[in-house]
């Protein structure tokens, strides 16, 4: 059962470092970005080639997933996703479905659509035995890489000058942009960085989530219902969120078969009815 | 019995406190005005009253009936309208159906789906009465979000009127017209019918003074003064309140 | 009664009188039975859809409620419908029809109340989750469902024990048109009556709505429940059409191209829907004849595009035409009211 718990965590972990990007774009600008998971997929794809066609190390095709991802990420929102930020929702979720399926079908053509499997090196492959758990070693790589991003992202948010500007943005953009913050540019990183670590999620996350170009419509649900239950107005909300959707959906999977893709769906559910704006978030709504 | 009566009334959100026993009577047929200086909690007031905000301590009585608990659509129903201090209308509907609106809710065919809008001849009736009582006519087929403020405010009035309220609470309903066309409104409020009970919020203090039979003050919250007219216009706090002249929380 | 009233009244019912244009839209819709005899499958699919779709214009075009889940309602109805004919249960296609729009109205209902609290993602987000939810409880239980292969050996009795379903589909045709008919006058009827009026104040400032006396979240409730029944009604109309019911019904492609659907054809007046309908067929023969494979990435573009042109624009132009349109079928036929004196000037839509 500790192992399912191992794998529950690290899973949500993952969710967790592939949704925060997500759920800072909708607190900051109010933007919904259906689009996410595409970017999730191109850090997935990017490590592939890297890794398996010109043998690029494991370790060295992560974070320049995370680069390549950030740079695009970065592009897009300059030159299309500016647009879009005052539209009403509907306006939003269309513009980022368009999207998808853009993504969807080009990697289905330059990359055919059967799975793709990143080459894990030797020492990431099998498991250790403590204390009768049987921990996946990959699975551990990323519990520690997940949980150190995740440290590092609440020291940028709360010790840095730039996460005070992030904050101060997310809570009123008038007010701080009556501060002197340059929203726009604080934005603009915010998402270059997001989808970077998305993409960078996508890399580590193609062993297990399994990575075709049907990933980003697969999976954009779970990393909406992080957001929706975590709520956007801090990053314990989306991470307390992933881990109780991890361990849910991997226990639920396990211990009830037949069901156990309810779960998530049901954990949705009841807290969406019981706490419309998410389990943490603040009262006013947006 | 008096119409509306709230006891102990709060309002917290979070750490503030947006009124704390707020402790109205109001009499059938009051011109009752309620002011205060900005962010003392008017408008928070009112909608406790009207039910957009659910009190943290308190009791509200329309009519002798405990309405704390009612949806603000119920408090409609049962004879509570109010305006808004910044305009809340329909953007896209004319007056005409603004009205038609309020009238059909409260005969109760707002819900009838099988047939037409303006089938029912007491509706429409009642429309142009309401219509031609806020000269609202020469304007009833535009769309709402082109009007001229005076007439959108006039509208404001004319729907919240339309409810048939035995209580209205007007949240400044002045404010933001212009000197041309305030004599229209003012008018107009002056012209309601003696039966039914008025709750405003102003910071004009000639309207307050012509209008009012029964002035409270609120400030950050609390009720200060509560009387008529010439009493609170003679009350030293009061004048000091407004002028700032102490040093207050 | 004082002239005033008299007017206001005639004008108020006048607006809901069928115009020459809607009833000339009609007779050629009825008429493209005759005259397309070889396209009945196709303009029955554009048929169907065009109901899909003018269940979502009635929740995002006049209650503004943003939904991706309407495929939940199609599909449930679908298989519902499937099942029914498969196993004999009700022989009539019409009884089962009316059935199955029963059930996806009650899976509205029940599900109405998750839609009506929170935001415009949360909305989104429940609406998506029981669609996909659906489409989960289908693969699983695949032994009833027939899985991804869909479900197998189906067959529809003759409507009324009269009207045989033909390999050309002309039977399919006329029955989904005349369903189609019947369910628009039925949503026309809706839209202009009082209860219309209130969703429409709902979707323009749902706080001033309540301040009228409108019991805001029962009307919202009614309304996705009555859509639900539509999209239900269109599902089964797929099912008996085609004697197949998949998983497809249920996916998000499904409601998402609907909403393109709509965004083409505009909302809020109805016939966005069936215009969209059309227009989305149309593009989808012509991109299916250039590149087959890859729909999906032009239908994104689609979407992209409109989006960054601006859906004002397009709607904007479509209301200018719209308006151009009706002036034009006014002058044509001139109505009675017209001919009064009339002390204020009329302003249509």
């Amino acid at each position: 059962m500790l192992t399912i718990l191992f794998d529950g965590i690290a899973y949500g972990m993952l969710l967790f470092v592939l949704a925060c990007g997500l759920s800072v774009t909708l607190g900051l600008m109010n933007f919904i970005n259906l689009a996410h998971g595409a970017f999730a997929m191109a850090g997935g794809y990017c490590t592939v080639i890297l890794v398996n066609r010109f043998g690029v190390p494991f370790a060295l095709g992560l974070p320049i997933a995370f680069l390549v991802t950030a740079l695009i990420g970065g592009l897009f929102e300059r030159t299309l996703y500016v647009h879009v930020y005052a539209r009403p929702h509907l306006d939003q979720v269309l513009f980022t479905i368009g999207l998808v399926f853009m993504a969807v079908a080009a990697t289905d053509y330059t990359m055919g659509s059967s799975q793709q499997f990143v080459q894990i090196p030797q020492a990431l492959q099998g498991q250790y035995n403590v204390f009768g758990i049987g921990m996946g070693k990959y699975r551990l790589l990323i519990i520690v890489v997940c949980g150190l991003l995740t440290v590092l992202l609440q020291l940028l948010i709360t010790k840095t000058r730039f996460g005070s500007r992030l904050r101060a943005a997310v809570d009123d953009q008038r007010v701080a942009r009556g501060l002197g913050i340059n929203v726009g540019a604080v934005f603009g990183i915010t998402f270059a960085f997001g989808s970077g670590l998305a993409g960078l999620g996508g890399a580590l996350g193609a062993e297990i989530l399994g990575l075709d170009p049907t990933f980003p419509l697969k999976y954009m649900i779970y990393f909406l219902i992080v957001v929706t239950v975590g709520g956007t107005s801090s990053i314990t909300g989306p991470f307390l969120a992933s881990l109780l959707l991890g361990i849910g959906d991997v226990a639920g999977k396990y211990y009830v078969p037949n069901l156990g893709a309810f779960v998530i769906y049901t954990i949705m559910i009841v807290v969406l009815l019981w706490r419309p704006q998410g389990l943490f978030a603040r009262s006013t709504a947006r | 019995m008096p119409i509306l009566e709230t006891i102990g009334l709060e309002k917290r959100f979070g750490g503030i406190v947006a009124a704390q026993n707020v402790s109205l009577t109001i009499e059938k047929g009051a011109r009752h005005a309620l002011i205060g200086p900005n962010g003392a909690g008017k408008t928070t007031v009112i909608n406790l009253l009207t039910g957009v905000l659910k009190p943290t301590a308190g009791t509200i009585m329309l009519d002798g009936r405990d309405i704390t608990a009612l949806d603000p659509h119920q408090r409609v129903r049962l004879g509570m309208a109010r305006t808004f201090q910044i305009n809340q209308l329909f953007p896209d509907l004319t007056p005409l159906e603004h009205i038609g609106l309020a009238v059909s809710e409260r005969l109760g065919s707002g819900g009838d789906w099988w047939r037409l809008v303006g089938s029912k001849s007491a509706v429409t009736g009642e429309i142009v009465e309401i219509v031609e009582r806020f000269r609202l006519a020469d304007v009833m087929h535009e769309r709402t979000a082109i009007l001229p403020y005076g007439k959108q405010r006039l509208l404001e009035i004319a729907v919240a009127f339309a409810c048939r309220p035995h209580v209205l609470l007007l949240d400044e309903p002045a404010a933001g017209v212009p000197e041309a066309e305030r004599h229209d409104l003012l008018a107009t409020i002056a012209a309601l019918p003696a039966e039914v009970t008025v709750l405003l919020i102003e910071h004009d203090m000639d309207l307050v003074f012509s209008f009012a039979d029964r002035i409270s003050v609120l400030v950050n919250g609390s009720l200060f003064v509560d009387g008529a007219p010439e009493e609170v216009a003679r009350d030293p706090r009061v004048k000091a309140v407004y002028l700032g002249e102490e040093a207050d929380a | 009664m004082r002239p005033l009233a008299d007017e206001v009244s005639a004008y108020l019912k006048g607006r809901a009188r069928w115009s020459p244009l809607e009833i000339a839209f009609w007779i050629f819709a009825f008429a493209t039975i005759w005259l397309f005899p070889a396209k009945h499958l196709i303009l029955t699919e554009t048929a169907i859809l065009a109901l899909f779709a003018l269940s979502l214009d009635l929740i995002l075009g006049y209650a503004g409620i943003l939904s991706l889940g309407q495929a939940a309602f199609f599909g449930l109805a679908g298989y519902f419908a499937g099942l029914v004919a498969k196993y004999g249960f009700v022989e009539e296609p019409v009884v089962a029809l009316v059935l199955a729009g029963v059930a996806a109205a009650a899976l509205g209902f029940i599900t109405s109340f998750l839609v009506l609290r929170g935001s415009d993602l949360t909305r989104l987000m429940v609406t998506l989750g029981v669609s996909l939810m659906l489409g989960e409880l289908a693969n699983r239980y695949s032994n009833i469902t027939g899985g991804a292969d869909g479900l197998q050996g189906v067959t529809i009795e003759p409507i009324f024990g009269r009207f045989r379903f033909d390999m050309y589909g002309h039977t399919g045709y006329i029955y989904s048109l005349i369903v189609l008919f019947v369910c628009f006058v039925i949503a026309r009827r809706i839209v202009y009556s009082p209860f219309g009026l209130s969703l429409r104040g709902v979707k323009g400032n749902s706080l001033r709505a309540s301040a009228v006396g409108v019991p805001v979240k029962w009307r919202l409730v009614a309304i996705y429940t009555v859509s639900a029944f539509f999209a239900g009604i269109a599902g089964a109309l797929l099912t008996q059409t085609t004697a197949f019911c998949s998983l497809d019904v249920l996916s998000l492609d499904r409601s998402a191209d609907l909403l393109l659907v709509l965004i083409l054809g505009g909302t809020g007046y109805l016939y966005g829907g069936l215009i969209g309908a059309v227009i989305y067929k149309f593009l989808q023969d012509w991109i299916a004849t250039l590149t087959p494979q890859y729909w999906q990435f032009w239908i994104g573009l689609v979407l992209v595009v409109i989006v960054l042109i601006g859906r004002d624009r397009i709607g904007g132009g479509n209301v200018a035409l719209r308006t151009y349109i009706a002036r034009l079928g006014a002058r044509l036929m001139p109505r009675r009211t017209d001919r009064r004196e009339a002390p204020c000037r009329f302003s249509k839509q």
